[in-house]
């Protein structure tokens, strides 16, 4: 039975590097290309998640469990902000009848 | 509590009553409160005097302030000095209250005028009874702001008012030169108390002709300047004539303008020791006297008339004082504030009689109607004309008998000035009282004698400015100068050298001068009573006499000189200054904050795709800039 760090080890840590920020890229653009809420929701969580990764990756390639730990702090915290997050976009749809982030533009100036 | 202390708490008290109660107080009671309380004063006064054994008093009342070793005291001091001047002040100051009970009743200002008077009072016995020149400062500011409030009493009338600033303002000129004299007394001496100060010049050592007291004293002196009117602050006294004459009789006649010769009279040790000083004060005081008394001459204002001639009997006084004959200069004080109020509250009673006329073009003839005025005002004239046996006489001659030992050319200008202050006094008296009433029905009906508030002060003046002059009968008259005597624990740490006059040479003096001023009356009788000659209307003045009537059109020099400048300096600074600096700056940055944000609160557009993007953007940016060696290697 192997170790999860030394699994991880089997590939380099270049392509995780290049592949978290991929990720961060896709993340960034889904942000700020798409106009539903929940895509852009998705987008943010693609953007968090390649962050754990990278976390992970140089967690275990520098033999410290620091960054898997932390790794699980996120994943807590993001858990709880899917749950409100989704409850804003909840009340936008109930108020305006769409998740259309474009639309909501009346606080300015 | 001390009697000193009473003397200036007295008039205090009258003050807070009639000014806080102002329109509380009934105006029976107003006048009763103040005279009464000037009264008290002259009570206090008098008791002191007549137990007075000769030696200087000071009362300590508190420290005032103490800074290093300077200690400057809130005290009084009792000596010869003060004690002649509170007897001056409080003695004429309780008739002239008594007079304005008389001559004020109709006024709506009642009792805020009794509240100012009382006020003055109050400041002028601080003055004089000070023991440091910080607490007569403080005196000699508030009888300035006194007399300021006073000359403006009728405040509704805005010439009265600029008449009024006028006064002010010249003041401060003469205030400034005062304070820096003190400053300078506190920085050699490092003390302002008289008895301190005037013990370390007479320990000093000093020479005659020290700079430092050449310095003191010429500060000292504009101070002096200012407050008792002489070349070149004298042209607010004229205009102080605005006020209420109660208050140019009290004020500008008999105590405040005199401050200065007082405060001289207290440093005559530093005067004594500055002769180049001392050369300056005679000389400014005589060319004071001269140049006022020619004003005088002209003048058609009842009021300008005597106003000039207390500008130019301040300026025998400082002639006196310039030859250290400061005994004599201060039995001038004494007998002038006796015949020159007279003359003024006399003026008062006139004007009041003409209803509220000062011009002596349409008075005339006013002697049937106004005869106690008449026969007081008749002896103030020959009183302060120097003809024997009244009181101008023997304080101006003797005066002039100093001034003849010390300079022969400047006894020929003294007499002069007396001749043309007889000449004007003796037009005033026969244009006013003589030939037939000028004026229109209505006022000739309207004639009265005055009441016996009003007239009870001038009969006892009038007594006063007769035999004044016997306060100090010279000896050669069988007399003992009692006033000179009284005053020598003055002048005895002070060098004075005095050549004694020749009897006879003194008497040929008095002749001289005497004649001269008969001969004026003569001549006055001769052109307004035997000719019936009236002055010209307005405009109508020609060649040197219109030059004259309008006082050499000094005020209009002053104007060019000082005002203009000034005034266009302040205009520059507002229309420039103001516009380049204050608005281009200190707007300007307003402004530009303003227009910026007005901009750039744009970005702020609601579009949230367009707030990340600028997050993103600004977050690579970021990365770029923390990154920027490595990416570059």
């Amino acid at each position: 039975m192997q170790q999860i760090p030394d699994v991880i080890r089997e590939i380099p840590l270049n392509y995780y590097v290049w592949f978290s920020a991929a990720l961060f890229c896709i993340g960034i653009i889904g942000v700020l290309t798409r106009r539903n809420a929940i895509i852009i929701f998705m987008s943010v969580e693609l953007m968090l998640n390649s962050v754990n990764l990278l976390l992970v990756a140089f967690s275990s390639y520098k033999a410290d469990p620091a960054g898997q730990i932390f790794v699980f702090f996120i994943m807590a915290v993001a858990a709880a902000e899917v749950a409100v997050g989704l409850a804003i976009i909840v009340m936008i749809y109930r108020n305006i009848q769409t998740i259309d982030v474009g639309l909501l533009n009346k606080l300015k100036w | 509590m001390s009697l000193i202390t009473l003397i200036p708490l007295f008039p205090l008290i009258g003050f807070l009553i009639n000014g806080i109660g102002f329109r509380h107080v009934p105006k029976s009671l107003a006048g009763i409160i103040s005279s009464a309380a000037a009264f008290a004063s002259f009570a206090c006064a008098l008791t002191l005097f007549l137990g007075f054994n000769g030696q200087p008093q000071i009362v300590h009342l508190f420290d005032w302030i103490t800074v290093g070793t300077l200690n400057i005291s809130m005290s009084f001091q009792l000596d010869q000095l003060s004690l002649l001047m509170l007897l001056i002040i409080t003695g004429v100051g309780t008739l002239i209250h008594i007079y304005s009970i008389g001559y004020m009743s109709h006024d709506e200002g009642f009792g805020k005028f009794f509240a100012f008077l009382n006020l003055f009072l109050f400041f002028m016995l601080l003055l004089v009874m000070g023991s440091n020149y910080v607490v007569m400062f403080i005196g000699w500011e508030g009888v300035g702001l006194c007399s300021y409030l006073l000359i403006g009493f009728w405040n509704k009338n805005s010439n009265y008012g600029n008449a009024a600033r006028k006064a002010f303002i010249m003041n401060r000129i003469g205030d400034l030169g005062f304070l820096l004299g003190i400053f300078l007394i506190i920085n050699h001496f490092g003390s302002v108390e008289y008895s301190e100060v005037f013990s370390k010049i007479a320990e000093g050592g000093y020479s005659s002709g020290d700079k430092t007291l050449f310095y003191i004293t010429i500060l000292l002196f504009i101070g002096a300047m200012g407050k008792s009117a002489q070349i070149p602050l004298y042209t607010w006294l004229p205009d102080a004539m605005a006020g209420p004459t109660p208050v140019s009789a009290l004020i500008h006649a008999a105590t405040m303008v005199t401050a200065g010769i007082y405060m001289i009279i207290r440093s005559n040790i530093m005067y004594s020791l500055a002769p180049e000083t001392l050369d300056i004060v005679a000389w400014v005081g005589l060319a004071t006297a001269l140049l006022a008394a020619s004003i005088g001459l002209f003048q058609n204002d009842i009021k300008k008339v005597l106003a000039y001639s207390t500008v130019s009997q301040l300026g025998y006084m400082f002639m006196g004082l310039g030859v250290m004959a400061y005994s004599s200069s201060f039995f001038h004080v004494m007998t002038h504030a006796f015949f020159k109020a007279l003359l003024f509250l006399g003026a008062g009673s006139v004007i009041h009689a003409m209803s509220d006329e000062q011009d002596i073009r349409s008075m005339g003839g006013l002697r049937k109607k106004l005869p106690i005025t008449f026969i007081t005002f008749l002896i103030a004239t020959i009183a302060i004309s120097g003809i024997p046996p009244f009181a101008g006489f023997f304080s101006k001659d003797e005066i002039l008998a100093h001034v003849f030992e010390h300079n022969k050319l400047m006894w020929a200008f003294g007499v002069l000035g007396s001749i043309m202050t007889s000449f004007y006094m003796f037009r005033l008296l026969f244009l006013t009282f003589f030939g037939e009433f000028r004026g229109t029905e209505k006022q000739k009906h309207h004639l009265h004698e005055s009441p016996i508030a009003m007239t009870a002060p001038l009969m006892i003046l009038a007594v006063l400015s007769a035999i004044g002059g016997f306060f100090n009968f010279p000896h050669i008259f069988g007399g003992h100068a009692s006033l000179a005597a009284f005053m020598e624990p003055l002048f005895e740490q002070s060098a004075i050298e005095h050549v004694a006059v020749d009897e006879s040479l003194e008497i040929t003096l008095m002749i001289v001068s005497v004649v001269a001023a008969l001969l004026s009356a003569g001549v006055a009788y001769f052109i307004y009573v035997v000719k019936k000659t009236v002055p010209v209307a307005e405009g109508e003045e020609t060649g040197l006499q219109k030059v004259i009537y309008n006082k050499y059109y000094i005020d209009e020099l002053y104007d060019t000189l000082f005002v203009k400048p000034i005034t266009a300096l302040s205009n520059f600074f507002r229309e420039v200054i103001e516009f380049l600096v204050i608005d281009l700056i200190v707007e300007g940055v307003g402004k530009l904050v303003k227009t910026l944000s007005s901009e750039v609160r744009l970005l702020q557009n609601g579009t949230t795709g367009y707030y990340i993007f600028a997050m993103v953007l600004s977050i690579a940016a970021i990365l770029v800039w923390s990154l920027k060696s490595f990416l570059l290697g």
